[in-house]
């Protein structure tokens, strides 16, 4: 089958993915563009696409009105600490699953997946009022958590999957060597599943980086992450494209350029166990 | 130290039970080898002594200590695994360091234990190599590097060499024995192959559906089978069995004949058959012999070479004082 592929079928698909890839990307493209246009030329018809006075203005106005290092900060602790906190959780849970499973063990997974497939809104009610009654609102604690809890389906599923493909005698032989649950995930398990770790890790942080329903409805000032500081331009006395696109520009730059630098390993763990 | 008592062991999965009620004993410094086809068992016993699989009911003894609910790492028992079961992401040393890492014993007891280990299993120039740079037969020394430094009550090898080349088992094969005389520590052995077993075992297990056939010394089994299922199993080439009117005259509902205890001639003998394919291995020769009445084809073991072509009519003649006789149930007439 590979030989059957010619040189010209090559070239279409290329230019084919080229394409897609592209049409994926313009309105990234296209809010980074405008964030160096006026707030004139942001809403020019028809639409300038790279001829205008090229400004920074919009982004010493965003500096200047909003704390960027706080937002920044909050999305770090908020990302950082919830994938954290789910992969903490979620090992010795695909642990069992992969190694010991039960009759159930199949059922659970698929249940757990299921919550993802509930509208969020649906929980927002009880969960707002748990965290009002928790003094939970507006704090990155909080936020941290409940970010954590709506991944951790994901984590457990991907860490089961990458688990599944370590033989289980190579954990035998660690019990064997007199190795406790303990040591034989910290010392065996973990070391060699290092690759699907870290993959997890990234794709988790990314997840709950973009993550806009729970941090708008749950923060106010204090706990606001990257998320909120967008939503913040988009405001009701009038349509401020160009900084909105500043904006949105300094919120996905550091998990742009973090994706960039780790699209390989992105790569693997999501077409993992999907190709074998 | 190395005593290994089971008592009444069952285990089932499910609704199936693989293993029925089984009693062993197996004795210090004893070479232990079950045998038995593919699913007979034998695995699953080997794991519920290391503890890997719980027992469904009955008792596990070890030096005289009920280990049937000891978790494995505290039976003192090592194991090989078929897969060798390397860490794959630490070197040598640290793979055959793992046991006593875990035990807790000190950097200088450890480095000189890894030292005599590697000598004895010429591992000394791959100590900081990773598994995935080793040969087969490398991989599986350091496995067994790594189940020595242990010192355990008894070795477990699970089909140790059943991954690696033909060459390379045999070679193994006596490496374990050569250990097996200098440690003198018990070692149970599991593998498919009844040559393994003969050449390796002081006592043999033969099992099939998670039933003892029989235990015995290798020569016990060959010459005093005590049903059909271990005469036929043990032996290579497999034992003759023939049953119908030529067993009755022997007073017995099968009798069986190993291929070395028949002689044959172009002229005369007991029975006449035909030459099927006939293995030329220099030493010995096998001949395929068909169109005997007695069964589908016998199997005849000449020493040295004997010229036969494919369609000569041949006469065998068994050697009476060697041949088996079974009742209708398969057992062994005295």
């Amino acid at each position: 089958m590979a030989r059957a592929i010619t040189t010209n079928r090559k070239a279409v698909n290329t230019a084919l993915a080229w394409a897609i890839g592209l049409l994926i990307f313009f309105p990234i493209l296209w809010t980074m563009l405008t964030s160096f246009k006026t707030e004139a030329q942001a809403i020019n018809d028809p639409p300038l696409f790279l001829f205008f006075d090229w400004t920074t203005e919009n982004y010493s106005t965003v500096m200047e009105r909003s704390n960027y290092g706080r937002f920044l900060w909050n999305s770090i602790f908020i990302a950082g600490g919830s994938t954290i906190l789910g992969i903490i959780i979620a090992i010795p849970a695909a642990w069992s699953m992969a190694f010991v499973p039960s009759r159930r063990t199949k059922d659970i997974l698929l249940w757990m997946l299921s919550t993802k497939m509930l509208p969020a809104v649906g929980v927002l009610y009880p969960i707002y009022l748990l965290f009002i009654n928790l003094g939970l609102l507006d704090n990155v604690f909080g936020l941290t958590f409940i970010i954590m809890l709506i991944n951790l389906p994901i984590i457990v599923w991907m860490l089961y999957t990458y688990f599944r493909e370590i033989p289980g005698e190579i954990l035998e032989a660690a019990r064997m060597d007199g190795a406790t649950l303990k040591s034989e995930i910290l010392y065996v398990l973990t070391p060699m599943a290092i690759p699907g770790i870290a993959s997890t890790l990234l794709l988790n942080f990314i997840l709950a980086w973009n993550e806009a329903f729970w941090t708008l409805n749950l923060t106010a000032a204090k706990a606001a992450p990257l998320t909120a500081f967008i939503a913040s331009y988009s405001s009701p006395e009038g349509l401020f494209y160009a900084k909105l696109s500043a904006a949105s520009t300094m919120a996905i730059a550091p998990i742009l350029i973090l994706g960039w630098f780790s699209q390989k390993q992105l790569v693997r763990g999501l077409t993992f166990g999907a190709v074998k | 130290m190395g005593q290994i008592t089971l008592n009444q062991v069952t285990k089932s999965f499910g609704e199936t039970q693989v293993i029925p009620p089984l009693d062993l004993e197996i004795n210090e410094g004893e070479f232990v080898v079950f045998v038995g086809p593919s699913g007979c068992g034998k695995s699953t016993l080997l794991r519920l002594i290391a503890g890997l699989e719980d027992t469904t009911s009955g008792h596990i003894n070890i030096n005289g200590n009920d280990a049937t609910d000891l978790p494995p790492a505290k039976r003192s028992l090592a194991m090989v695994f078929q897969s060798y079961a390397l860490y794959p992401h630490m070197s040598v040393r640290k793979n055959i360091a793992f046991p006593m890492r875990m035990a807790g014993m000190d950097q200088a007891t450890q480095d000189a234990k890894i030292e005599a280990a590697a000598k004895a299993l010429n591992l000394t120039d791959y100590l900081d190599r990773k598994p995935g740079q080793l040969s087969g037969g490398q991989r599986q020394r350091v496995a067994i590097g790594r189940a020595i430094v242990r010192e355990p009550a008894a070795f477990l090898f699970d089909e140790p060499l059943s991954n690696l080349d033909a060459a390379l088992r045999v070679g193994m094969r006596l490496e374990i024995m050569e250990l097996h005389e200098k440690l003198k520590t018990t070692m149970i052995y599991v593998t498919h192959d009844q040559v393994e077993a003969m050449t390796m075992a002081d006592k043999i297990v033969v099992l099939q559906a998670g039933v003892i056939e029989q235990v015995g010394s290798p020569l016990e089994l060959y010459h005093t089978p005590r049903n059909k299922f271990v005469a036929g199993f043990i032996g290579s080439p497999k034992m003759n069995l023939i049953d119908g009117s030529e067993a009755q005259k022997h007073d017995a509902a099968t009798i069986g004949i190993r291929p070395e205890h028949v002689s044959v001639s172009s002229t005369e003998g007991t029975w006449k058959g035909r030459v099927g394919v006939a293995e030329h291995l220099g030493s010995d020769t096998f001949i395929h012999v068909h169109d005997t009445g007695l069964m589908d084809m016998m199997t005849v073991r000449i020493t040295g070479d004997i010229q036969v072509k494919h369609g000569d009519d041949i006469y065998l003649t068994p050697s009476m004082d060697q041949m088996h006789r079974f009742d209708e149930h398969g057992l062994r007439i005295a």
